[in-house]
């Protein structure tokens, strides 16, 4: 069994493996050199992994790519995989999140992209669909671009039920329960600091991820706040307390124990650095109802940013934790966060991390 | 010849002639005298190359810069500008990034 992670960033991906159960890994590229790649995804629900990656070709304009020879080689579909239909006068800014769904959906993957919206592919990622019941909603001319760019950056599929949960900066969270046909927000309780009133949507979350118990407790890293819903987003709660931040951009979610997520506190909001140049992890094992500093092994003296996509987990029994930053350095973690061992260094900008177990 | 009998060359920087074959003059027999139809006939030979270039919508990317006879198409006629037969159309990355 190989673990593989796939390390996307502003000018390139690598992949590291490892043989050892995640002790030890050795890095494989540059692939894609001087294309940023802000979306990456391992299918291993196919035949073969697909590496699915969403690209910058620098002047020449996004694209969705992949390989299925783990970067041996690349392919692109000529038309382009996802291409704004011609009545909407949109095109393409950049992909944001590539998505496999779950095994018993083979083919279905989900990707979002900037300008805000949503797409639905049942051929592996090699051409998408856009999903008109988000494009279409009465809200979306109000959504704004946050500093990074109007995006759809997080696709949360339920396994069980046809709902799909999508988070945007700006916009917030909306939700689907019919396949992505309806959508609505789901953002009550959810604060917005630079909005004077808490809005129905509009919020600027960062990232959501769910809980391994239960797919309608999910948790929330907002620009400014930490929350928890456990109605599928019907309501949220704070769960900040105790955390040295409130900001952040990335949370991730353990995939197999309930209630355990971890963020990666930032001084906010002009600074974006870790306090004190402490670069941890807060991790909560109630739920957010308690937070625990973490990461033994990541460094001092690190004035750097950990962004929304460049933290995941694996699906070990006991969860591995990846990390990135954007100074360019990746750390992985085999026991839930306690430790972390340096994976690659001085490498550009870290977008975007996923970890995947190969046959 | 076709069309409008416009024959024009398109000149291509090397990062894109993996995308056209190899070469980096390719030669177009656009269905009409104007940069649209031009960048129309690379797309059709080849579409991934026409993606690099212009957008879905059709608009010349923000960074790339598509000069006619050596006149920058911003400060022409943009897409609708005129070409003429023998005409030479370049393409080029803009000084951006980092």
């Amino acid at each position: 069994m190989t673990d593989l992670l796939a390390i996307g960033t502003r000018k390139g991906l690598w992949l590291a493996r490892s043989d050892d159960d995640r002790r030890t890994w050795t890095l494989d590229g540059p692939h894609l050199l001087a294309q940023e790649v802000a979306a990456v995804s391992v299918d291993t629900r196919r035949a073969v992994p697909r590496v699915l990656a969403g690209v910058q070709y620098g002047h020449w304009g996004p694209s969705v790519t992949w390989s299925d020879d783990l970067g041996g080689s690349w392919q692109e579909t000529d038309h382009g995989a996802i291409r704004f239909p011609e009545d909407t006068g949109a095109a393409l800014g950049r992909v944001w999140q590539l998505r496999p769904d779950t095994a018993d959906r083979p083919d279905l993957v989900w990707a979002g992209c900037e300008p805000q919206s949503l797409w639905r592919s049942t051929d592996g990622g090699c051409s998408f669909t856009l999903v008109r019941g988000l494009w279409d909603h009465p809200h979306r001319p109000t959504w704004e671009p946050g500093a990074g760019g109007g995006a759809v950056h997080t696709v949360l599929p339920d396994p069980a039920t046809d709902r799909v949960t999508v988070a945007m900066s700006t916009g917030g969270v909306y939700a689907s329960d019919d396949g992505a046909t309806g959508w609505a927000p789901r953002n009550k309780g959810i604060s917005a600091v630079f909005l004077p009133e808490p809005p129905e949507y509009g919020q600027c979350v960062h990232k959501v991820a769910v809980d391994a118990g239960d797919p309608a407790r999910m948790y929330a890293q907002n620009h400014f706040g930490v929350f928890r819903t456990d109605d599928g987003g019907g309501s949220w709660v704070s769960i900040a307390d105790g955390l040295p931040a409130d900001f952040g951009f990335p949370i991730a979610a353990s995939p197999t124990a309930p209630g355990t997520a971890w963020v990666v506190p930032l001084v906010a909001d002009v600074q974006r650095v870790p306090p004190d140049g402490r670069l941890r992890v807060h991790r909560t094992r109630d739920a957010g109802g308690s937070w625990t500093e973490v990461g033994a092994g990541l460094p001092d003296g690190a004035w750097t940013a950990v962004l929304r996509d460049a933290f995941c987990t694996d699906d070990h029994e006991r969860t591995g934790l990846y990390l990135g930053t954007r100074d360019g350095c990746v750390y992985a973690s085999a026991d839930e966060g306690e430790t972390f061992t340096l994976v690659a260094e001085h490498l550009p900008d870290v977008l975007v991390v996923r970890a995947a177990r190969l046959p | 010849m076709t069309g409008d009998g416009v024959h024009v060359e398109v000149v291509l920087p090397g990062s894109l002639a993996d995308l056209a074959g190899g070469t980096r003059h390719l030669q177009v027999d656009p269905e009409g005298a104007t940069l649209a139809a031009v960048l129309d006939a690379v797309a059709a030979q080849h579409p991934v190359l026409g993606r690099r270039i212009r957008d879905e919508a059709g608009a010349v990317r923000r960074f790339v810069n598509v000069y006619v006879d050596g006149e920058d198409v911003r400060w022409q006629g943009g897409l609708a500008t005129a070409v003429r037969d023998g005409a030479v159309v370049q393409v080029l990355p803009s000084v951006a990034g980092g």
